[in-house]
């Protein structure tokens, strides 16, 4: 009964196809990827300007500006993932591809990440040395960031997916994932405190490294999910 | 003769409080065209992302080869080209950029084939100019491009000639033509008078009680 087409689409060759496609558009609109980052790095830059340029107060606040100011971000960045897809009508290709949904959303949102979620990281240590972050602690806050910039990523994914079909939907995915984002928050900042007094970070890690595991394997099934009942609106 | 390549049975599709259709069944074999009529907002779209399964809130049974297509969707899928009015071309691509990704999801495709089908669709010189400075009709062109290529059995096509020129929809009628007698299915929408052979009709608008 199911006689196959010889030239039949392998998985990884779709897969390919689509990376190959999202960082050829994402180069093609790359102003709209500067957006984040040029938020970023304001943010960080008038904090000092606004409340106080004490180097004893900024290094305390360094580590939970930076994340806060990377979070919303990101946030910034989530309703563009898969808003042009839905307007031109390849949303709608990419569902309907015989291949499984979550791993080709899971690509778009690792893609995402990278050109979003990375150059933050690049980023963040010149902002927080310029937060008077004790060059020791650099580390810890790349890796928190490195481990809890993909996890808003994912989790925002599944807002952006909601919301994708709705006329105002960058303000849905904010109140949406905001909440969901907040233990990331939490415990990316908590990380670097911990460093900065002295304490042991494994733990803390753990905890990041168990959210990142569960954002990867779980969110693109959510994903998925939801962009099909946006599809079929 | 055969059992039915796809095979809608009772169908019924109430959207916004309005119905739709009612107990609609019809039967398409490989090698048929079947054109879906009816005035605007009579649910032509509606049942062709039924048959697609794009939508999901209908009742009836869609058959694929006497099987529920619920039941063998990514089969299914991989024997389906649709193309939707919106024509999933994205406007930062180029047309080549856009068919290989177009035809990429669904089926592996030599270079050089691509070039042909755009020339095929008259977008030879047109390659590597950015789809966002393409006219309305070249854009549609680029996803018409698709139908050059596919090797699918089922064609679920919404109003397809939508911004094409006379000469154009013409080819493009003797490709499904063509098409049809390789034994592809196709169910199409459009407000042109097809001057094709052996296209049956069906009606919708009129809610059977």
């Amino acid at each position: 009964m199911s006689r196959r087409n010889h030239s039949e689409q392998g998985l990884l060759s779709v897969l390919g196809v689509v990376l190959k496609r999202e960082f050829l558009s994402a180069y093609r609109s790359r102003q709209e990827l500067a957006n984040p980052l040029v938020f970023f790095i304001i943010v960080i830059v008038l904090f000092p300007l606004g409340v106080s340029p004490e180097p004893v107060f900024l290094s305390k606040a360094a580590a939970g500006l930076v994340w806060v100011a990377a979070l919303l971000a990101t946030m910034l960045s989530l309703d563009r993932l898969f808003q042009s897809d839905y307007d031109d009508g390849s949303l709608e290709q990419l569902v309907l591809c015989a291949q499984p949904l979550y791993l080709i959303v899971l690509i778009k949102s690792l893609i995402h990440w990278s050109l979003t979620g990375l150059p933050l990281i690049m980023l963040s240590p010149f902002l927080a040395t310029m937060l008077h972050l004790e060059a020791q602690h650099l580390p810890v806050l790349m890796l928190t960031l490195l481990m809890g910039t993909p996890v808003i990523s994912l989790i925002g994914g599944i807002g952006a997916a909601l919301t994708v079909s709705l006329r105002s939907g960058g303000i849905l995915i904010s109140l949406l994932v905001l909440p969901l984002t907040i233990p990331v928050l939490i415990f990316g900042t908590g990380t670097v405190q911990s460093s900065i007094d002295g304490l042991s970070v494994a733990g803390h890690f753990s905890i990041m490294g168990m959210m990142l595991a569960l954002a990867l394997t779980l969110s693109p099934f959510a994903i998925a999910a939801a962009l099909k009942i946006s599809v079929s609106d | 003769m055969s059992t039915a390549l796809l095979k809608a049975d009772k169908l019924t599709c109430e959207r916004d409080d309005r119905l739709l259709f009612s107990g609609l069944s019809f039967e398409l074999f490989s090698g048929e065209v079947l054109q879906l009529e009816g005035p605007n907002g009579a649910g032509k779209t509606t049942l062709l992302r039924i048959l697609g399964g794009l939508f999901s809130t209908f009742e009836g049974v869609v058959n694929w080869k006497g099987q529920d297509v619920r039941q063998c969707y990514s089969e299914f899928q991989q024997e389906l080209l649709f193309i939707g009015h919106k024509s999933s071309v994205k406007a930062t691509l180029t047309p080549l950029e856009n068919l290989r990704f177009l035809i990429g999801l669904q089926q592996s495709v030599k270079e050089g084939a691509l070039w042909q089908a755009l020339e095929c669709v008259g977008l030879a010189g047109y390659e590597h100019v950015l789809c966002r400075n393409l006219s309305a009709g070249q854009k549609r062109r680029v996803a018409l491009a698709r139908l050059y290529l596919s090797d699918a059995k089922i064609w679920v096509l919404d109003e397809i000639f939508t911004a094409i020129d006379k000469k154009g929809v013409a080819q493009l009628e003797a490709l499904l033509v063509e098409k049809a007698q390789s034994g592809v299915a196709i169910v199409l929408t459009t407000h042109h008078e097809l001057a094709m052979p052996g296209v049956r009709q069906l009606r919708l608008g009129q809610v059977s009680e």
